[in-house]
């Protein structure tokens, strides 16, 4: 038994390296003084942070995702809380097809939503904006808080909302005073997972994003040019070393919540 | 009703909804492509350059736009410029046609050039507003591929060959046929563009090596010469390490070993002497393809005062040679030349922004296949069974 | 209290009263309002865009004008079943994906169990950070990066060296899309299964034990079969993303895929929409059958 849980951990070990070595290869090539990725690097430099910080493209590609994944990930909240209570509280007809529908953006290929997202947009003479960014990026991140916020439902019991209504609440106070509490872990980790996939978004932002440059699309746009590719890495340093800290507090909290998830 | 029956039902009221939707898309939607408006015609054009709207959106090949000549653009005209690159000319068209209003303006080869005209994508302009204009070559002046009776859709930017790189350390001798691309003995070391219009370039090695077809025109095949050269590529692609789609490809592969001799763009070739990379580029003995570039203001764009102070931006001398530099192409504009020699001793020999008409002349320049032969035939291949041969060749 | 809050207070504070106990005596009225946002923005928008969009499969472009012709017909159709280059596509972009699959549930499953049952919560709040975090990195980013570690003067052939073994040739080739898309999707099949095993009561663990069974049939019989939906879910979100993806193909590969020829049929070489969409119908196709297979297996429970 102990050379098996030794044989997991180095496993474990293993898959943790493969996961990080491309990550720590960005995190070095930061450094590159040289315009073009090689191996193994020639010299270090902080040029790049100072170039990446003075470059309004990456101001306002940054701002621009950060608003994007923000309004996502709060459409997103608001229909899947909706559609989570929906599903876990009533019977209805279609009640898995609602499920099904929601998974469906996540289960087919991001491809296929870019493009009919994109065909019904020209079709509706609809302009190419943050909006139509926002509601492709909704699509698929309303069915991660969905999922979230149902198993939570599943575990607590609905004679909660019954009590609050018998102590003379109404339903705004019930919402707020109790039922939102009881979702709050399982909606913050639902979010933040959201505003991950949105933020980092590409392929379906290519579809749906006009002359609008979010931070995936900049990047594209930097790897297509091939120079100054130390600037993209000095970007991404910069993303991770800023969303370490929400990331781990929202495992801690999830973590004391007694839900790993 | 039973439970049973209020699912089926159910079930059955949904579909019905979901088919009458989309019968109701089919039946309202005319074409997809809205008409434009704001095509001008030659009556129409303005007079004078008003006042920059702030905002000027490009579509651009890698490396047209660098912030070397954006940023004092930007500085002088108020005119924010935002820049979405194209890899091909294809990928140009496609962007034009359905980014409505979106883009302003795009610099368009002469294989596009043609179609946004005829898809009413881009507007006529006027080249009096343009002071550069009259020392532009006699020959970009009013080229086929963006003057239409007399009608001009745009001002001419630069040109140039699509070259044969290579890495002298890996490759010797040097090469002087465009055979080496063919040859087996560099087998998983060539790399080529991803681009349909790359077969014109097998048509015109053909026209060389096999006279017996009676190529004269890379771009207009018959169906026979067609199948020769579609047959090329084919037994070319075992060759290949990769079909190029970004600029950055090619520069990867040669600057980590991957390829060592490929059809390329100067861009790269400065790109990788920038980084010390030992590599070479030349026109072989077949000649070669060329793109000659205008840039072009499309029919529906918000900014067309600031898109004329870019035109008129870009044809000055200096940013021409700054970016025949930059990108190792040649200028339109005949005074770029001093200039360019005074950046970078040499240059303006180097890519030939002072040689004669004759080299011009040999250039096979991009335009876009049609089933019009040009000498009173109709059976030369149309682009769209390029595209769909392409799809086949890559496999 | 009323007095405090004030006379418009009081009313208004009746009337939501009022409200509430109107939908709560109307289950029906909660249901939907609940149902109908959601379930009509997806309608609506969704459903309605995939609709019209495998509708235009039976449509043509003209090449000439660019403009698409609502004729209906069966061309892209005929075109797809006849042309065997578009099977070959299909074929190596499935094939890929089920590989991909079989490789990340072989690296994620061992992870997955470790984080669930034997790490400390320390450990596991380390792990589970640690397997985040890489989400947040760009994926173009990280998919570039491959490019260094696996061409021919990058940094695999340089370990390779050091160890004395041959020089690999894996840059732009299938191998090298098959590696990079198991490593990106990953993260993806690791939060699933981790999900499924952390349910798993020990009691469940324990009950095997205590009815005779040692450690590996308790895993085979009990741990398995309820992490299956896991394991199901995770493989949904591997299968989709690699028949779609078109990206990874181009930065670290140089064969074509089906998310290639729908990309390159829409924004690429034309705007040839219902082409694309008639080929949009083969993943289409296989992930309705996966889901419905998935479904069997429970694993909509897990998502």
């Amino acid at each position: 038994m102990r050379a098996g849980r030794a044989a997991l951990a180095l496993w474990s070990l293993l898959v943790v390296l493969f996961l990080w070595i491309p990550l720590a290869i960005i995190l070095v090539y930061a450094f590159n003084t040289s315009n073009i990725q090689s191996w193994p690097i020639p010299g270090f430099t902080l040029r790049w942070f100072r170039v990446a910080w003075h470059d309004p493209d990456v101001r306002a590609a940054l701002l621009l995702s950060l608003k994007c994944a923000l309004a996502a990930t709060g459409i997103a909240l608001v229909l899947g809380t909706m559609a989570a209570a929906a599903v876990s509280r009533f019977r209805f007809f279609g009640r898995e097809a609602l499920s099904f529908l929601l998974v469906l953006p996540i289960a087919l290929p991001g491809v296929i939503t870019g493009i009919a997202l994109s065909s019904f947009y020209s079709f509706w003479g609809v302009q190419f904006s943050f909006w139509t960014i926002v509601v492709g990026h909704a699509t698929f991140c309303v069915v991660i808080v969905y999922n979230n916020a149902v198993a939570r439902m599943r575990r607590t019991s609905p004679s909660l909302v019954e009590a609050s209504m018998d102590l003379g609440a109404d339903a705004l106070q019930t919402f707020r005073w109790v039922t939102l509490p009881v979702l709050s872990t399982a909606l913050v980790s639902g979010a933040l997972l959201a505003f991950a996939l949105s933020f980092d978004e590409v392929i379906v932002t290519l579809f749906t994003a006009g002359a609008q440059n979010t931070l995936p699309i900049w990047i594209l746009g930097k790897i297509r040019l091939g120079q100054q590719l130390p600037e993209v890495n000095a970007v991404v340093f910069v993303v991770i070393a800023l969303t370490v800290i929400p990331v781990v507090i929202s495992q801690r909290l999830a973590r004391e919540s007694g839900l790993l998830k | 009703m039973t439970k049973h029956h209020h699912r089926v039902a159910g079930w059955a009221a949904a579909a019905l909804a979901v088919g009458a939707l989309a019968f109701v898309a089919a039946g309202c939607g005319g074409s997809s492509n809205k008409s434009s408006s704001g095509t001008t015609s030659a009556s129409n054009l303005p007079t004078s350059i008003g006042q920059g709207e702030g905002k000027l959106s490009l579509v651009a090949w890698e490396g047209y736009t660098q912030p070397q000549w954006v940023k004092p653009f930007e500085q002088q005209t108020g005119c924010q410029v935002t820049s979405k690159y194209a890899g091909s000319s294809d990928e140009m068209v496609t962007l034009m046609r359905q980014g409505g209003s979106q883009y302003d303006m795009v610099s368009a080869s002469g294989d596009a050039s043609l179609r946004l005209i005829q898809g009413k994508n881009v507007q006529a302009v006027n080249p009096a507003l343009i002071p550069d204009f009259k020392n532009f070559i006699p020959a970009l002046k009013a080229p086929p591929h963006n003057t239409v009776d007399g009608v001009h859709y745009g001002i001419s930017l630069q040109w140039g060959p699509n070259t044969l790189l290579y890495n002298t350390s890996k490759v010797t001798p040097a090469p002087s046929s465009w055979e080496a691309i063919y040859d087996p003995k560099y087998k998983g070391q060539i790399t080529v563009p991803d681009n349909p219009i790359q077969i014109a370039d097998a048509a015109l090695y053909l026209s060389k090596t096999q006279p017996g077809l009676g190529i004269t025109d890379p771009y207009e095949l018959t169906q026979k010469q067609f199948d020769a050269a579609v047959s090329l590529m084919k037994q070319q692609r075992p060759l290949l390490k990769k079909y190029w789609a970004l600029a950055s490809d090619e520069i990867d592969l040669f600057k980590n070993g991957d390829a060592a001799i490929g059809a390329s763009w100067p861009y790269q070739t400065n790109t990788l002497k920038a980084d010390k990379v030992p590599v070479k580029d030349m026109i072989p003995t077949e000649g070669a393809t060329g793109w000659a570039d205008t840039w072009m203001l499309s029919s529906k764009s918000k900014h067309p005062n600031c898109a004329y102070q870019w035109m008129k931006w870009v044809s000055t001398p200096k940013v021409q040679a700054q970016q025949a530099i930059y990108f190792g192409e040649t200028p339109a504009n005949t005074k770029a030349c001093p200039i360019m020699d005074s950046l970078s001793p040499g240059s303006c020999e180097q890519y030939h922004a002072n040689a004669p008409a004759s080299y011009f002349d040999s250039i096979k320049f991009w335009k876009t296949p049609s089933a019009d032969c040009g000498n009173g035939k109709t059976d030369c291949i149309d682009y769209s069974k390029w595209q769909q041969a392409w799809t086949e060749i890559k496999g | 209290m009323a007095q405090v809050v004030g006379e418009a207070g009081g009313r208004t504070r009746a009337a939501r009263l009022r409200l509430s106990a109107a939908f709560w005596r109307r289950p029906w009225l909660r249901a939907g309002s609940l149902l109908v946002p959601p379930a009509g923005a997806y309608i609506l928008v969704y459903v309605a865009a995939l609709a019209v969009l495998f509708v235009s499969a039976f449509w043509t472009l003209n090449t000439f004008t660019g403009t698409i012709e609502h004729t209906w017909n069966l061309d892209n159709f005929r075109t797809l079943w006849n042309d065997h280059t578009y099977w070959r596509i299909a074929g190596r972009t499935i094939g890929l994906a089920a590989a991909v699959t079989f490789t990340d549930i072989l690296l994620a499953f061992p992870l997955a169990y470790f984080m669930a049952r034997l790490a400390g919560p320390r450990l596991r709040t380390v792990m589970f950070v640690m397997v985040l975090l890489p989400l947040w990195s760009s994926y173009l980013a990280r998919i570039y990066s491959w490019r260094l570690i696996l061409s021919s003067d990058g940094a695999l052939n340089w370990w390779l060296s050091k160890l004395g073994l041959p020089d690999q040739h894996l840059a732009y080739t299938n191998w090298a899309v098959w590696i990079v898309f198991s490593y990106i999707w990953l993260p993806f099949m690791i939060l699933p299964i981790y999900a499924a095993l952390e349910r798993i009561p020990p009691s469940y663990v324990e009950a095997s034990a205590d009815l005779g069974a040692r450690g590996r049939t308790t895993f085979r019989r009990v741990i398995l079969p309820l992490a299956l939906p896991g394991v199901v879910a995770g493989s949904i979100f591997t299968f989709s993303l690699t028949l779609g993806d078109y990206i990874t193909p181009i930065l670290v590969g140089n064969t074509q895929f089906i998310g290639n020829v729908i990309y390159r049929n829409v924004l690429g070489l034309s705007y040839n929409l219902p082409f694309a969409a008639a080929y949009a119908t083969v993943p289409l196709a296989v992930m309705a059958i996966y889901l419905i297979l998935a479904r069997r297996a429970g694993a909509f429970e897990a998502l």
